[in-house]
């Protein structure tokens, strides 16, 4: 399956949908336990990533806590 | 009515048609609060005196350090032991005249935020930890202050502008702040010293339309920018109606400092 990631094309070998938790997996997320994930342009609840699946041509994005600033 | 000193001081903003002398009083008549006098509070400071808005608030209770002067470039070598408000306030008033500066020399918490934002037509996010930055943005939301965040770390940056419960909040995007020491802070993993120049730059730049009135703010809509790979994007951003302070059933009615996200280095400064 083919997701748009950030704005760029990304690819999952092998599967044609699954759920937010896996994908986070597959694709390697860094600081998978604290980004955000908004799918097709809603933020998703992080208690929904389990039952919340993710399918060919989906848009998605990851968005990062930074806390710098001084 | 501008004096003949003040025409030739904004005279390339009054030739603006989206300025003009109109706009250039609207800033004279402005309030903004930066809250953070470091690497992002330096160049909004800066260019907020230099474009003439009125009365800037600026807090931070930190002294200049020699390892800020990389990036916090309104503070010069000689200020390095003075408190960091008072530095900014000595170059602001040098560029402008024109301009009250009023310093807080205090860290913000639940105790005094509500007290000192509220003078202030426009906040801008300056601080460097996620403790600050969820109590201002509950603070904003609260009191319906639009605001301006800002985040970076590294080579990276990102900004948005809340217009509270018209626009995505902080909250929308980030529920809660991360477990505290999960994601790192600038003082552990660096930060490249121009980064908060061209956040700090766009977040000033909101500012000043917000108080003019003109073009569209950067409101749901997260910009992110890699300074490594120069490369800006837009996310873009809805409310949340799930969102805890600005969403139908907020949990968060009143401000309070998130103790959890604060560090050690916050807690003594």
């Amino acid at each position: 399956m083919q997701l748009t990631v950030n704005g760029k094309p990304a690819v999952i070998e092998g599967r044609e949908s699954l759920n937010i938790t896996s994908m986070l997996d597959e694709l390697q997320v860094k600081d998978s336990l604290y980004v955000t994930v908004e799918l097709n342009g809603d933020i998703l609840d992080r208690p929904t990533f389990d039952s919340t699946i993710v399918k060919d041509g989906d848009t998605v994005e990851f968005l990062y806590f930074m806390g710098g600033g001084r | 009515m501008l004096s003949e000193e003040q025409i030739q001081r904004y005279s390339r903003h009054i030739i603006l048609k989206e300025v003009g002398g109109k706009g250039q009083r609207k800033l004279l008549d402005g309030r903004v609060l930066i809250i953070g006098a470091g690497g992002l509070g330096a160049p909004i400071a800066l260019y907020l005196a230099a474009a003439g808005v009125g009365t800037i608030g600026i807090a931070d209770a930190d002294d200049v350090d020699l390892s800020n002067l990389q990036r916090q470039v309104i503070h010069f070598t000689p200020d390095i032991g003075k408190p960091k408000v008072e530095s900014a306030r000595e170059k602001m008033v040098a560029i402008n005249p024109d301009v009250k500066v009023i310093t807080f020399q205090e860290w913000i918490s639940a105790a005094n935020i509500t007290g000192i934002i509220a003078d202030y037509d426009f906040i801008i996010d300056g601080t460097d930890n996620f403790a600050a930055k969820f109590l201002i943005n509950d603070a904003c939301v609260l009191a319906g202050k639009p605001y301006s965040h800002g985040g970076i770390l590294q080579f990276d940056g990102q900004t948005i502008t809340i217009k509270p419960k018209e626009s995505a909040c902080y909250r929308c995007i980030f529920p809660q702040p991360p477990p505290k020491d999960a994601i790192p802070t600038c003082s552990q993993a660096g930060v490249i010293g121009v980064l908060p120049g061209v956040l700090g730059t766009i977040q000033a730049t909101e500012a000043i339309k917000f108080l003019l009135g003109k073009g569209d703010l950067l409101t749901d809509r997260l910009l992110t920018y890699n300074a490594l790979r120069m490369r800006f994007r837009e996310v873009p951003l809805k409310r949340k109606s799930t969102c805890p302070v600005c969403g139908d059933n907020p949990t968060i009615t009143e401000v309070k400092d998130e103790l959890d996200a604060m560090t050690v280095c916050d807690l003594k400064g």
